[in-house]
């Protein structure tokens, strides 16, 4: 009846629904966290407790193995996407003056023919990272390593501050009627290859990865296949070298090219 | 009588001009990465669509609906004006406008972070403001539902509740409860991170907070449909409902263990333990109860229905039953399909055989065949059986009303089978693009093909059913005030004079529910919680733009 309360003792409802909701926790409890585990021998528990624990998902310490380091110097450069995005006239100013050392390369306006890249309105968190990284080792040039050595990490923010402050210029190489590969568009994906323009700019761009619209042929190539054979190992996560280990010598061709021939 | 039609008309309204534009994304997204579209176009927009329409069919459609279909049962069952009428038009505009403004930052790319969420995808703080603005809406929704069973209980002393209330009120506090979850993991861990204040989050603990909204989530999309199935079905084809006690106690077993099973869609993820995706298996089955003694009483309705219309035999009967009737037809090609998709469930929740289709296309046809299917196509039959009385005009198209239904049906099967299939093939869901050329992947194309002609089948369905609904509001307007003419539930074979406090009230199963919500998901919570360095960096969608 309804006038007799709920929560009453003598209330038949109350008793068999509490009683049968805890007895079917209590089974599938007793049945999750202690029996199934207790009957897989290969888990190796040590009792009853141990089953509970490890069914219950305690993290447990993993057994002690060997590290290898390994034996070359991996980028300490930690990107985000805000990464110096904001510039700072100070330091751009600071940048041309250091600019100076390095124009014969990369050319007075940051745009050259000397199949080096042209740094003219690269993103400054990538110019910055791969001033890092010859510095530290990570990335090695016969030309570039001596150069970074002896940057301070001031410097380094210096320059990249500068080249992303001067504007992209049209290269010789500009030809509009170059068509994109379908590496750049759609990438190749059962060959785990994400299309180039997903990160470097066509289609979105991503922390870390260069603008490439501009840069010598020449250069992207000899990237691609340092990242293919490993040669060059500054890449977070491998993530350039999975790729370029799975391009056919045609797509890279196919990239570089296309790539040089855009703004 | 229902007295704020504008208000419930308001919501019906809301939620099928929202469900139309979701549905046409829907077969675009369909057609996009089929076989028959070549590859031209930039994924960013295939996953800003998936996010939108998942927003709006999980969230802001079905949610409209419980509410819209919640003040009417209010009103008409306890035969009183609603209490709190401004607190409901307040409720309105905080999901219209949070949609609006969830919106927003979908459209511009800056949230495709698809409406699970997905941390440690970050997307823009509007996108889950708003979010958090229709949840909070639908709150209001669900403090009125329980203000206006008090008050007439106040006012009804010893009286039981009319079972479309009742079921009404208990699908609210299952929402009520199941919305918690999301509301902790944005509220706590995203919406920081999405406002710059920490740029790390604990994706782990996020997942299994939004467990524990997703799956009771689908019993609150599920409870309009049970209660049309329970409180109109019956009435609509001239019978009586079978029994009044066992649709009680559906609602209220759906209401206690509907909740702590979420983890079941962790199965794959390593940071909750396997005892505890155990037990949540073990409560997704005990799900299967309420539904299997919903299908036996509305069976044995539907006998008893048939049986005064001089049905006959074993299964004769069955040919005596109004087909011709739209919620007839309705209700029977909803329970087909919550039959198939039920039997798909079962294999989902099962550890070793979800190893086989987790995270395949699989599921996706799996949620869609139950709640686009069972559960929608209720939706068009409660909007049928209460058009006439919200606009005053004849709803008469009844031929168009079937041919939209059948279309339905016909379109939910042919996109869900398909899927279902490719799935077991092992195509992966939420992605934009596939290789069919690639030898391994060839063999799903006919079928994905198939599935999107099953696509277009339904999106001709639902722009047939919004003609419908508009041809009822441009009808002429019928005399107003006849008794004969108020909507009406269900009566049962045996109506309830007085009924056991447990069957009439809530305070016990809420208590049940809570209960068993600490049990199954206390630990792992609590675990993830104290863990220290199982934060990982934020990915912010769309940074770079």
């Amino acid at each position: 009846m309804s006038e007799q309360p709920l929560f009453s003792p003598r209330n038949p409802w109350v008793a068999a629904s509490v009683g049968v909701t805890v007895v079917i926790a209590l089974v599938s409890a007793l049945a999750g966290l202690i029996w199934l585990p207790l009957a897989q021998p290969e888990l190796k528990l040590a009792g009853i407790w141990d089953a509970i624990c490890s069914a219950a998902g305690v993290p447990r310490a993993a057994p002690r193995g060997e590290q290898l380091p390994p034996d070359f110097k991996t980028s300490n450069v930690v990107m985000t996407p805000e990464m110096l995005r904001r510039p700072n006239p100070v330091s751009i100013g600071r940048g041309a003056t250091l600019a100076q050392r390095c124009a014969i390369c990369h050319g007075p306006q940051g745009v050259s023919d000397a199949n080096s890249p042209n740094l003219a309105g690269q993103y400054a968190a990538v110019t910055y990272k791969e001033l890092n990284d010859f510095k530290t080792g990570a990335r090695v040039n016969a030309v570039m390593s001596p150069f970074a050595a002896n940057m301070s990490n001031q410097d380094m923010l210096d320059l990249a501050a500068y080249y992303a402050y001067l504007p992209r210029v049209p290269t010789s190489h500009a030809d509009d009627n170059v068509p994109a590969p379908p590496i750049v568009v759609t990438g190749a994906p059962m060959r785990n290859i994400a299309p180039c323009g997903s990160c470097h700019g066509d289609l979105d761009n991503k922390a870390g990865s260069p603008w490439l619209g501009g840069q010598s042929a020449v250069y992207i190539k000899a990237q691609l296949t340092a990242f293919a054979s490993g040669i060059r190992r500054n890449d977070i996560s491998q993530q350039m070298r999975n790729v370029a280990r799975n391009m056919t010598a045609e797509e890279i061709d196919q990239v570089a090219r296309y790539y040089e021939a855009q703004p | 009588m229902l007295t704020n039609k504008r208000l419930i008309l308001a919501h019906f309204w809301l939620a099928f001009a929202v469900f139309g534009l979701a549905l046409v994304l829907g077969a675009w997204q369909m057609f996009v990465r089929s076989p028959l579209n070549a590859w031209h176009f930039d994924p960013e927009f295939y996953y800003r669509s998936v996010t939108a329409h998942g927003t709006v069919m999980g969230y802001v459609f079905p949610t409209l609906v419980a509410m819209g279909f919640g003040y009417a049962i209010s009103e008409a069952s306890l035969e009183r004006p609603l209490t709190g009428r401004r607190w409901a038009w307040a409720g309105f505009l905080l999901v219209a406008v949070g949609a609006v403004v969830a919106m927003i930052p979908v459209s511009l790319g800056l949230a495709s972070v698809l409406y699970t969420f997905y941390p440690p995808m970050v997307g823009n703080p509007f996108y889950y403001i708003g979010v958090v603005m229709v949840v909070v809406g639908s709150w209001i929704w669900v403090a009125l539902m329980s203000i206006n069973m008090a008050v007439w209980k106040r006012d009804n002393p010893g009286k039981p509740v009319p079972l479309a209330m009742f079921a009404n009120v208990a699908g609210s506090y299952l929402w009520g409860w199941t919305a918690v979850g999301a509301a902790l993991e944005i509220i706590f861990q995203i919406l920081p991170v999405a406002l710059g204040l920490r740029s790390t989050i604990d994706a782990g603990l996020a997942r299994v907070f939004f467990s524990w909204t997703l799956h009771a989530i689908v019993y609150f999309w599920l409870v309009p449909t049970y209660i049309a199935y329970y409180t109109i079905f019956p009435r609509a084809i001239g019978g009586r409902l079978y029994s009044d006690a066992m649709a009680r106690i559906s609602f209220i077993l759906f209401l206690v263990v509907a909740m702590p099973i979420g983890v079941h869609h962790l199965f794959a993820d390593p940071q909750v333990g396997a005892g505890f995706k155990f037990m949540h298996s073990v409560f997704t089955g005990l799900v299967a109860l309420p539904t299997l003694l919903t299908v036996f009483t509305i069976c044995a309705s539907a006998e008893i229905a048939s049986r005064l219309r001089g049905g006959s035999g074993a299964f004769g009967w069955v040919t005596a039953l109004p087909w011709a009737n739209p919620i007839m037809l309705a209700t029977a090609l909803s329970l087909v399909m919550l039959g198939f998709g039920g039997a798909g469930g079962l294999i989902n929740m099962s550890y070793q055989l979800d190893a086989s289709i987790h995270n395949t296309q699989w599921i996706t046809g799996h949620f869609h065949l139950i709640f686009g299917g069972a559960i929608v196509i209720m939706y068009f039959a409660i909007a049928y059986d209460l058009w006439p009385h919200l606009t005053g005009r004849a709803l008469d198209s009844f031929g168009w009303m079937r041919t939209q239904l059948w279309l339905w049906f016909i379109g939910m099967t042919v996109t869900t089978f398909p899927w279902h299939y490719v799935g077991i093939l092992g195509m992966p869901r939420r992605m934009a693009f596939y290789d069919y050329a690639n030898p391994a992947i060839s063999p799903q194309a006919l079928s994905v093909s198939m599935s999107v002609i099953g696509g277009l089948i339904l999106l001709i369905s639902g722009m047939l059913f919004l003609v419908v609904l508009i041809r009822g509001q441009m009808a002429p307007r019928c005399e107003e005030g006849r008794e004969e003419g108020a909507w009406r539930f269900s009566v049962a074979l045996h109506m309830p004079a007085t009924i056991p406090a447990a069957l009439n009230s809530f305070g016990l199963w809420l208590a049940l529910m809570i209960g068993l919500t600490v049990v199954n998901y206390g630990y792992p919570i609590a675990q993830l919680m104290v863990l220290n360095q199982t934060n990982v960096p934020a990915v912010y969608v769309g940074a770079g733009r």
